[in-house]
């Protein structure tokens, strides 16, 4: 027939599916990009929470003195007295990715601030995710499922609630550099091409640079490599894959200063080692079974089982060796409590007492994946049908991730991409066989598509009968598209020509069961949006530094911490040092410019103790404490005012039991009654007389006359004291923050100075109804 | 404190000491009014002049202590015109700093011309107004959070001047509150909030007597540092301004503790003196209001508006204690065609200079004119000195940067806030350089895409392995034709198929025969179309992988096709011969079965072709 017309329609055709998948892409990155925005329209464009202040000073500071200083940046506003190499013990990707943003936007005279910058990275990168993510899920089956994969990733609610507008964090471009790399080590498996392989291991390396998490990463791949080998899948392609990862990325990795050598010493990586071996070891024996007789090969075997027996043992006698000798047995705490999950809460308690990394609930499975929980499954078994190389990887992935995800809720993360792949596999198969179904059994289609399978007329029967995925139909009655890569079209084009109907006839499903679950899945998907924009609006944009509420006279605005960190900043020298539970380190760093004694990188237990023993002890011992630390100004956060549940009395016990594992003379059970912790009047008398108690409750008695708290609900134990060795210096308008200062030590006089040491210690002994002691400095 | 008494007794002995006369100018009558009301210090003084010479006199001296004449941020002097005189009307006189000879040190003179020199006799009248800042002392200097916040002012009953003084008068207005004490020399009376010195008569040339004002003033005291304004012109349609405030509380420092609950408890008792909040007067129509510091929005701020004025209330975050500081931006945007005029072929912005907020002391005044890029000829016209420089900006997209003129002034206050004008040639056409820039930068990244995708890139056109490339290239089109031609005689198969059916519908056996023979012609057509590319592809050395694959499918179509011939004759004898029904399909099964078979045989094919 017209074999010319038609060729060309087929390249057109395919032009412009390529340009329709091009703009859905577009869309969703669109998409990606601007559900993360919330927070900017709702709040205002300001870096989040905790680690991201600290993410942006070091920001603010490369972009300010160049990359060498900043490789070698001493920071000596943190930690004090120890101060902390930020160059040597940060993950330098996030930070090196928003200053190179920054410095190609200035370059251009576009002047964004860093500020402004690094609001909108997290944004910008989960665009990028969604689209490493269509690329993997492509590799893995096809286009249709990449699309669908890489929409519901672009609106994932676990990955929105790391990476909307403002929240600066490792997270936000570390989930697109993994993507990223299992893309390209599917594409290398795919290809075999050593382009790819190289791509890999600097991606690979951009992963290391970004997040510690990347030791999913090359604990997964080996694992993946281990699977294909055992299931005889071995092939050159999957030697180019692996081997050119392990060398070049761990070469690559030793050159992150915060990785270093611990890229070969630490047990986390020998599983890449090993997996490195023993594909060598495979690829011999491929090799050697190639150019021998199977009986020689049969000798050789014995002859090199029997001698490599032995050289494993030496090997793994020297490893165990190695691995035994150090004290965690080499792998750190973290990883530790990934494999056991009871590992921190038994022995680490400043792991334990970090909210994230306790074990998830059910609810936060279906708050942070939602339907995608029950859409997995079903991809799963669409990766058994047929199971490739990348099939099997993309279920290796999801499998490890549940378990990942199941030890700690911070790496429901790494579980929201593979579901994303695996739903958006499920999903495009399932809209394939429904819209297959139902194009087969429209009585205009079927009868067309024998007189007219090349004619385009049959083609807007179907586009109007079919709603969803009009573009992919409509391939599927024309003739075959030819092109390679087009394997999902493809599928489509055969099943229809009319002749092989025995076969797929099997696969096809009444008409009307067929709609009805087009309709029901439409429906999930819709659910599915419904609360991912509700997640993104109302669950994950608070800023955490700012607090709303909305009661009958309209929104009300909580500012405190800012007021008190302008305060602070504005206020007091510069070289003044600030105590403060950890919690709020990085932020008094960022935004007051204040040395503190320790913030959230909980690199010192010790220290760490130390203020926490300070804040549990009594008002004396404290002051001790924290004039030895040279502290003059000490912050807590107290929300019993206006009913803000984090405060510092809620994570009392954790400096109690934080400073207690270091110094014991602090013991959890005098902070109890009864294995309860209680701040009213059953309260023990320890914990009534302890600095934090006195700094959270001082003067509280008279905004209410009854000092009622309003986050432990209930009246608090001891009303009326007074401050002996610390002045108010700060309280914020809703008394979220309070500054106290050190009282300066009094000159000594003889006798004089006696007799008030001595009522000073009645003040702190067990003696109640402190009002009625002397103060001993007036 | 003691330094200030120290400081003003030695005046007052140089003022004994020296009694030098200048000219034959005396001051008839002299009213002065000192308004202590805010922290600005405003003095108006009425002067009526006469001169007792016979020499013209053009010039009027006016007498500064040093100490006062640092303070001082604003001397205007106005003819006054009697009684129905109106403030705007009245054209103020040039002044100037002047050094005359054989005066007396540490005194600063101010030289006002008069509009016409006063022959013998003539008297004229004049208003002076001089405002300082700085001039409130807080006493006690350090306060806690209950104490009130006292003040002293110095100056002297007997108004300084170089000239005889025959009448004079002095009152002091205070705030609403308690006085604490004031200097009681003859004829001072206090009449409420008002202290009066005065009438004193016939009082030599530097006659000098000074006062002490010591009160209550709990008016905030805030304080602006350095303030930037950048006021940044966009000839698409508005100015942006920014003002960067660094303000302090320049009253009594506080010691002691805050207790925010004192303060919550009774505001203004405990803590009276703080700065609670700033009234911004913006101009009309002022739209994109922002105001935020370093570490994000501030959100105790309001804004109204109406058609004379937008008014903004901002808060610091913190109410602002004595010694206190704190740092913000404000910033707003303003249509251009209300501060943007033409006059012949050159623009001028015309704008106000000061601060919009009321009440605060500028230490230092930098204002940052941005002009668009490519804007020439450019020049200041400022209603008082101020320093000026000029830099260049560089923002969105700039090639040259912006012009920005840079005018910095000292010690201002609300009365500096007079509209100053920039003058500068611009054309309009420039404004569609940096959209023009992005276009053509969008349309070369295009461009260049296309000539990525089209052209061949390769670095070597003779290399083994890009010929080998051009070769696989070629084998690929061939089998695609292939594949093409295959699946087109499936289609063909199909419609045989259909035509078959329509047989066992119609019966009508000879359009069936039609049929037939017009797929026949097009399949042999197609197996012509296929033999030049097998030839091709036979040839071809890097088509060895690929080829029996391909020949695979080629003899599996035609067995197929064949198949279908027998199984479509073997239907159509039938139904020539009215055969059964049953018949019919029991002949067929065979066959049919058979073809099915080849069929999926050919698909999987197709599929493993497509893989490689």
């Amino acid at each position: 027939m017209e074999g010319s017309e038609t060729s060309k329609g087929t390249t057109l055709r395919y032009a412009f599916g390529n340009v329709l998948s091009f703009f859905i892409l577009v869309l969703i990155g669109v998409l990606a990009f601007s559900i993360r925005l919330f927070s900017v329209i709702k709040y205002e464009s300001v870096i989040h929470e905790f680690d991201p202040y600290f993410n942006y000073r070091v920001t603010q500071f490369l972009t300010k003195n160049g990359i060498y200083d900043f490789w070698n940046w001493f920071d000596d506003r943190t930690w004090y007295p120890l101060g902390r190499v930020i160059g040597g013990t940060v993950y330098p990707g996030l930070t090196l990715t928003a200053g190179t943003i920054w410095w190609i936007v200035n370059s251009l005279n576009i002047p964004l601030s860093v500020e402004t910058v690094c609001v909108f990275t997290a944004p910008i990168f989960s665009a990028f995710a969604s689209w490493a993510t269509y690329l993997l899920t492509k590799e893995v089956k096809g286009a249709g499922a990449g699309l669908t994969a890489a929409v519901l990733l672009a609106m994932v609610p676990s990955y929105i609630s790391r990476s909307v507008a403002g929240s600066y964090d490792n997270e936000a471009v570390a989930i697109f550099a993994l993507i990223f790399t299992f893309y390209l080590y599917i594409k290398t498996l795919n290809t075999g091409s050593l382009f790819y392989a190289t791509l890999n291991a600097i991606t690979y390396f951009y992963m290391v640079c970004s997040w510690g998490g990347y030791t999913f990463i090359i604990n997964l791949i080996p694992m993946h490599v281990l699977l294909c080998i055992v299931t005889g899948r071995f092939s050159s392609r999957l030697y180019i894959a692996y081997c050119p990862l392990v060398i070049l990325g761990t070469l690559l990795a030793a050159l992150v200063p915060v990785v270093g050598f611990n890229a070969v010493m630490t047990s986390e990586h020998f599983a890449s080692f090993l997996v490195f071996i023993i594909i060598h070891v495979v690829a011999v024996v491929y090799y050697i079974k190639g150019i021998l007789s199977p009986k020689m090969f049969k000798v050789a075997v014995t002859f090199v089982i029997s001698i490599g027996l032995v050289v494993c043992c030496a090997v793994l006698a020297v490893l165990v060796a190695l691995v035994a000798s150090s004290p965690t047995k080499g792998w750190s705490g973290r990883s530790l409590s990934l494999l056991d999950p009871t590992y921190a809460s038994k022995y680490i308690p400043i792991i334990a007492s970090v909210s994230e990394h306790q074990p998830p609930t059910w609810p936060s499975y279906f708050m942070d994946i939602n339907v995608l929980a029950f859409l997995v499954p079903a991809g799963i078994i669409a990766c058994f049908s047929p199971l490739s190389d990348a099939s099997s990887f993309a279920v290796l992935y999801i499998v490890t991730s549940v378990y990942f995800s199941g030890v700690m809720v911070r790496l429901m993360l790494v579980l929201a991409p593979a579901a994303c792949i695996m739903s958006g596999i499920a999903l495009s198969g399932a809209f394939d066989v429904f819209t297959r179904s139902i194009k087969f059994q429209l009585p205009g289609v079927a009868g067309n598509s024998q007189t007219d399978a090349g004619d385009s007329s049959s083609d807007s029967v179907v586009a109007q009968n079919d709603v969803v995925k009009t573009e992919k139909s409509e391939d599927a009655v024309k003739e075959r598209p030819s092109k390679k890569n087009r394997k999902k079209e493809k599928e489509h084009v055969e099943k229809p020509s009319v002749k092989s109907q025995i076969k797929k006839r099997l696969l096809v499903l009444p008409l009307e069961a067929s709609v009805i679950a087009i309709l029901l899945l439409v429906l999930l998907g819709a659910f599915y949006v419904v609360h991912s924009v509700w997640a993104a609006a109302e669950a994950y944009s608070a800023p955490s530094i700012v607090l709303t509420s909305y009661s009958h006279d309209g929104l009300h605005v909580f500012d405190d911490f800012r007021e008190a960190y302008a305060w602070l900043s504005h206020n007091t020298e510069v070289d003044d040092k600030v105590a403060s539970w950890w919690d709020y380190g990085y932020q008094t760093t960022a935004m007051a410019n204040r040395t503190v004694i320790v913030d959230n990188n909980t690199w010192n237990n010790t220290h760490i103790a130390t203020v926490g023993t300070a804040m549990s002890s009594p008002e004396k011992a404290a002051w001790e404490i924290f004039n030895s630390l040279d502290v003059k100004y000490v912050l807590v956060v107290f929300g019993g005012l206006v009913g803000y549940p984090s405060d510092d009395i809620n994570k009392f016990l954790w400096m109690v039991r934080i400073g207690g594992g270091v110094f014991p003379h602090i013991k959890e059970p005098d902070y109890l009654r009864d294995g309860q912790y209680r701040i009213d009047s059953e309260a023990t008398p320890t914990m009534l007389n302890c600095l934090m108690y006195k700094l959270s409750y001082y003067r509280f008695v008279e905004t209410d006359g009854k000092a009622f708290d309003r986050v432990r609900r209930t009246e608090i134990g001891k009303k009326y004291f007074k401050l002996t060795h610390f002045e108010e210096v700060f309280t914020t308008h809703h008394w979220m923050v309070r500054i106290y200062k050190l009282k300066p030590q009094k000159n000594r006089i003889r006798g004089k100075a006696k007799k008030s040491k001595s009522k000073a210690s009645s003040t702190t002994s067990t003696k109640r109804g402190g009002s009625k002691n002397k103060n001993p400095w007036h | 404190m003691t330094m200030g008494f120290r400081f003003d007794l030695l005046l007052f002995t140089i003022a004994l000491l020296s009694v030098p006369v200048l000219s034959d100018l005396i001051l008839s009558k002299v009213d002065r009014r000192i308004d202590l009301t805010s922290q600005i210090v405003r003095i108006t003084s009425t002067l009526k002049v006469e001169n007792e010479g016979t020499d013209l006199v053009s010039e009027v001296l006016l007498a500064f202590p040093d100490s006062q004449a640092k303070k001082l941020a604003h001397l205007v002097a106005t003819p006054n015109e009697g009684k129905g005189k109106t403030k705007g009307s009245a054209v103020s006189l040039p002044v100037e700093v002047v050094q005359p000879n054989e005066m007396p040190p540490a005194l600063t003179f101010y030289s006002v011309s008069l509009p016409k020199g006063l022959g013998k006799g003539d008297t004229f009248t004049l208003d002076v107004l001089a405002v300082f800042t700085h001039a409130l002392q807080p006493f006690p200097e350090k306060i806690s959070q209950a104490d009130i916040q006292l003040v002293v002012f110095y100056e002297t009953a007997h108004y300084l001047s170089p000239y005889m003084v025959k009448v004079q008068s002095l009152s002091v207005k205070l705030p609403d509150a308690r006085i604490e004490s004031f200097t009681k020399i003859e004829n001072a009376k206090i009449q409420g909030s008002e202290i009066k010195y005065g009438p004193y008569e016939n009082l030599p040339p530097f006659s000098y007597s000074p006062i002490v004002v010591h009160f209550e003033g709990n008016q905030p005291f805030a304080v602006a540092q350095e303030l930037v304004r950048e006021l940044e012109i966009s000839h698409w349609g508005s100015v942006q301004v920014t003002e960067d405030y660094n303000l302090i509380h320049g009253g009594a420092q506080s010691k002691g503790e805050f207790s925010r609950l004192d303060y919550q408890a009774r505001p203004y008792i405990r803590g009276a003196s703080a700065v609670r909040r700033l009234v911004a007067k913006l101009p009309p129509r002022a739209h994109s209001v922002y105001y935020r510091d370093e570490i994000g929005n501030i959100s105790t701020s309001n804004l109204w508006g109406d058609l004379k004025k937008t008014e903004l209330v901002i808060e610091p975050r913190y109410p602002m204690f004595g010694g206190w500081r704190t740092a913000f931006t404000i910033g707003y945007g303003l249509p251009l065609q209300d501060f943007l005029f033409e006059s012949g072929r050159k623009r001028y912005l015309n704008i106000s200079f000061g601060s919009p907020m009321d009440e605060v002391v500028i230490d230092t005044l930098i204002v940052k004119v941005v002009l668009p890029e490519g804007s020439r000829d450019i020049s200041v016209s400022a209603p008082f000195p101020v320093k000026q420089w000029q830099e260049t900006k560089l923002s969105h997209l700039d090639v040259v940067g912006r012009p920005v003129i840079v005018l910095e002034k000292t010690n201002v206050v609300p009365e500096h806030n007079q509209y100053f004008q920039v003058y500068y040639k611009f054309n309009s056409l420039s404004m569609f350089r940096e959209p023009l820039m992005l276009i053509s930068g969008y349309f070369l990244l295009f461009v260049a895409c296309i000539i990525y995708t089209h052209a061949d890139l390769s670095i070597s056109k003779s290399s083994p392995s890009y010929l080998a490339k051009l070769q696989w290239d070629e084998v690929q089109a061939a089998v695609q034709q292939v594949q093409n031609i295959i699946s087109r005689c499936l289609t063909i198969h199909d419609k045989l198929e259909a035509s078959l059916r329509d047989l066992s519908r119609s019966g009508d056996v000879q359009a069936c025969k039609a049929a037939r023979k017009a797929f026949d012609s097009l399949l042999k057509d197609l197996s012509k179309e296929l033999k030049p590319l097998l030839a091709f592809l036979q040839s071809s050395p890097q088509a060895a992988p690929i080829l029996p694959k391909v020949e695979d499918l080629v003899a599996k179509e035609r067995d197929l096709q064949e198949k279908l011939m027998v199984k479509h004759s073997t239907v159509v004898d039938c139904y020539e011969k009215n055969s059964g029904r049953r018949e019919t399909e029991n002949r067929v099964a065979s066959q049919q079965q058979k073809i099915t078979a080849l069929r999926q045989e050919v698909d999987d094919l197709f599929e493993i072709i497509d893989e490689i």
